[in-house]
């Protein structure tokens, strides 16, 4: 494993991308800190509560190339014949671009304490500081399993790019875009019905069992139709909270209030352990290749 | 040392590979041969644990490779069609990298990498990268890294496509040593390359395997039948009613051109005296004969005659000894 989260971290740092992802990360923090001190609010939290939109442009950085160089370039081919479980080729390749991801925010690590050795009055709160910067930091490894897994699935690192910028710029909208899904229960139960089937489409193009998917979809549907029959007052407003749970980014929003939440850091080790899982998935799928 | 049962392999409708059984034992060049598309690079990749097979069962020293990988894997060392090479890397660089990634020990490690870069003679650009190496070298660090963390079995698939022929022979030569401490299994489409540098064959037609065994022993399976040449003088009737009565002969094709007729004679009788009773017939009907030639079946007459027969048949077996006439 440690071979491959060398060889990983090499190609990252003798890349662009990494360094153009610390740019970004140490000006607008620079910037921030700055802006943030002059007008005599001097709390840490808010900083890095602006700055959560630099992983929309860091992460498919970061990770557009993990996977999807490797299938352009036909290396993947070594990696499935090492004698090593394709999990700690995944791991390997996850802890290389966190280590890359953590560089220049072990840098912003620091402004704190700088601008409280600076300051005379209104020194930074540090408990608060370092809990939200925690919170961010997990925030980050979320996104970047997700990048990951996005990169498996793609050949073109081009692709792997933009589609990785599309899910993480849906995914810092989502709650803002819960506002325009309607409340009735019926219009909940229709967007679960589409999701249900989207979730059958999906079935279908990984397994290929077009019969399976099928009844799967179905049963889901029925299911679906049952519990609305059964708790059609429960359903409104229900599909507009589920999609909420999903937003990545308004996990963070609470450390910007000085709460270190707990839950919320469970949820981020959940999101990265269920794309890492899912990359070894995909990675493994294609040992099955159609 | 390998040991492959019932391997199939589809691909949704289509089967790439039908039912293949073989064994290949260690201490031999084995030489994958088949037209392309014949399912070669799906068996390679199958025996190196790159794809899951649909069914069936492949062994490597005893290890299953789809329920124990990792073991199965150590003890093989594969070079796909394309080499996997990291092109920012210097080719040092990149085998450091491959020889702990298969786990090699630390201590181990100089002495195998050296021996690698000794063994494929690429010494002289180990230190170059990768992306400025011409195709030859980077095969050869291809090979290179297929050795590395010692494996008792080394696959390589197409090894010489692409490469000008200074390479080809190159690259052959050094497969040749690695066969004296190695079982090496090669994939190719090129006959004469399986033929001058392995030790078994196995031919591969349509997912299926059509025979195996020594380029010699593929022979001999024609060796029941002989194929002579004749340009006679005059039309083609006559001649042909004079060759068929002749016993041992079971076919005769005639072409006319001109006042001249080219006759394809298919024998079964390979005794050297049939040259005579040929002409011997002929000049007994006062047909002049213009020339008169004995051809040798090749190994390429197998491999068409095989491959032909495949097709019309739905299960060949392997190892049927006698070939019979096309």
């Amino acid at each position: 494993m440690s071979a491959i989260y060398e060889r990983e971290l090499d190609s990252q740092l003798n890349g662009l991308t990494g360094y153009v992802y610390g740019a970004l990360m140490l000006l607008f923090g620079g910037i921030y800190v700055m802006a943030y001190h002059l007008e005599g609010a001097a709390d840490f939290t808010y900083v890095l509560y602006s700055m959560t939109f630099i992983y929309l442009i860091g992460t498919p950085l970061l990770t557009m190339r993990s996977i999807a160089e490797e299938r352009h370039q036909k290396t993947d081919q070594l990696l499935y014949s090492l004698p090593m479980s394709m999990t700690k080729i995944v791991l390997g390749k996850y802890l290389a671009l966190v280590t890359v991801m953590l560089m220049p925010i072990a840098v912003l690590a620091l402004y704190p304490l700088v601008v409280n050795s600076l300051a005379s009055a209104g020194a930074i709160p540090l408990k608060a500081a370092y809990g939200a910067l925690v919170g961010f930091i997990f925030l980050g490894m979320a996104l970047t399993a997700i990048g990951l897994f996005i990169s498996s699935l793609m050949e073109n690192v081009g692709l792997a790019a933009g589609s990785c910028f599309i899910v993480m710029l849906l995914l810092y909208f989502l709650t803002s875009l819960t506002g325009y899904i309607p409340d009735s229960a019926a219009a909940s139960l229709i967007a679960f019905a589409v999701a249900a089937a989207l979730f059958g489409l999906i079935l279908w193009r990984l397994t290929r069992h077009g019969v399976f998917a099928l009844v799967f979809t179905l049963l889901l549907e029925a299911a679906l139709g049952v519990c609305y029959w059964l708790f059609q007052s429960d359903f409104s407003g229900l599909f507009a909270d589920v999609v909420r749970q999903l937003a990545v980014f308004d996990r963070f929003n609470s450390f910007s209030y000085d709460i270190f939440d707990i839950t919320a850091l469970v949820y981020y080790a959940s999101v990265t352990a269920v794309f890492l899982f899912l990359t070894v998935q995909a990675m493994e799928r294609r040992r099955w290749a159609e | 040392m390998i040991e492959v049962k019932h391997l199939t392999k589809r691909y949704g409708a289509r089967t790439a590979v039908e039912d293949l059984n073989f064994t290949v034992d260690s201490g031999a060049v084995y030489g994958f041969l088949g037209p392309n598309g014949a399912g070669k690079s799906t068996t390679m990749n199958i025996l190196t644990g790159c794809l899951a097979a649909s069914e069936g069962q492949v062994t490597i020293d005893g290890y299953d490779i789809f329920e124990q990988p990792v073991q199965a894997k150590r003890r093989v060392g594969y070079l796909p069609e394309q080499p996997p090479l990291y092109m920012g890397m210097t080719a040092r660089e990149y085998l450091t990298f491959v020889a702990r990634a298969k786990g090699v020990k630390t201590a181990d490690l100089e002495r195998q990498l050296d021996e690698a870069i000794t063994v494929t003679g690429i010494a002289d650009v180990a230190d170059r990268l990768i992306r400025n190496l011409s195709k030859g070298y980077r095969q050869r660090v291809g090979i290179a890294q297929a050795l590395l963390g010692d494996p008792a079995v080394i696959i390589l698939d197409e090894p010489t496509v692409g490469l000008d022929p200074l390479q080809i022979v190159e690259i052959r030569e050094l497969i040749r040593s690695l066969g004296k401490d190695h079982t090496v299994i090669l994939s190719s489409h090129i006959l004469s390359e399986v033929q001058t540098v392995c030790d078994r064959i196995l031919m591969i037609h349509q997912g299926r395997l059509v025979a195996s065994g020594t380029a010699r022993e593929l022979e001999e399976r024609f060796a029941g039948k002989v194929t002579y040449r004749l340009t006679v003088k005059g039309g083609s009737l006559d001649a042909r009613e004079a060759l068929e009565a002749v016993s041992g002969v079971t076919e005769v094709s005639a072409q006319v051109t001109g006042d001249r007729t080219e006759l394809v004679v298919t024998a079964s009788d390979t005794s050297p005296d049939m040259d005579e009773r040929l002409s011997f017939a002929l000049s007994d009907r006062r047909i002049p004969v213009l020339r008169l030639e004995r051809e040798q079946a090749s190994l390429e007459d197998v491999f068409l005659a095989l491959a032909g027969e495949s097709e019309g048949e739905s299960a060949p077996q392997k190892n049927r000894k006698g070939g019979k006439a096309v």
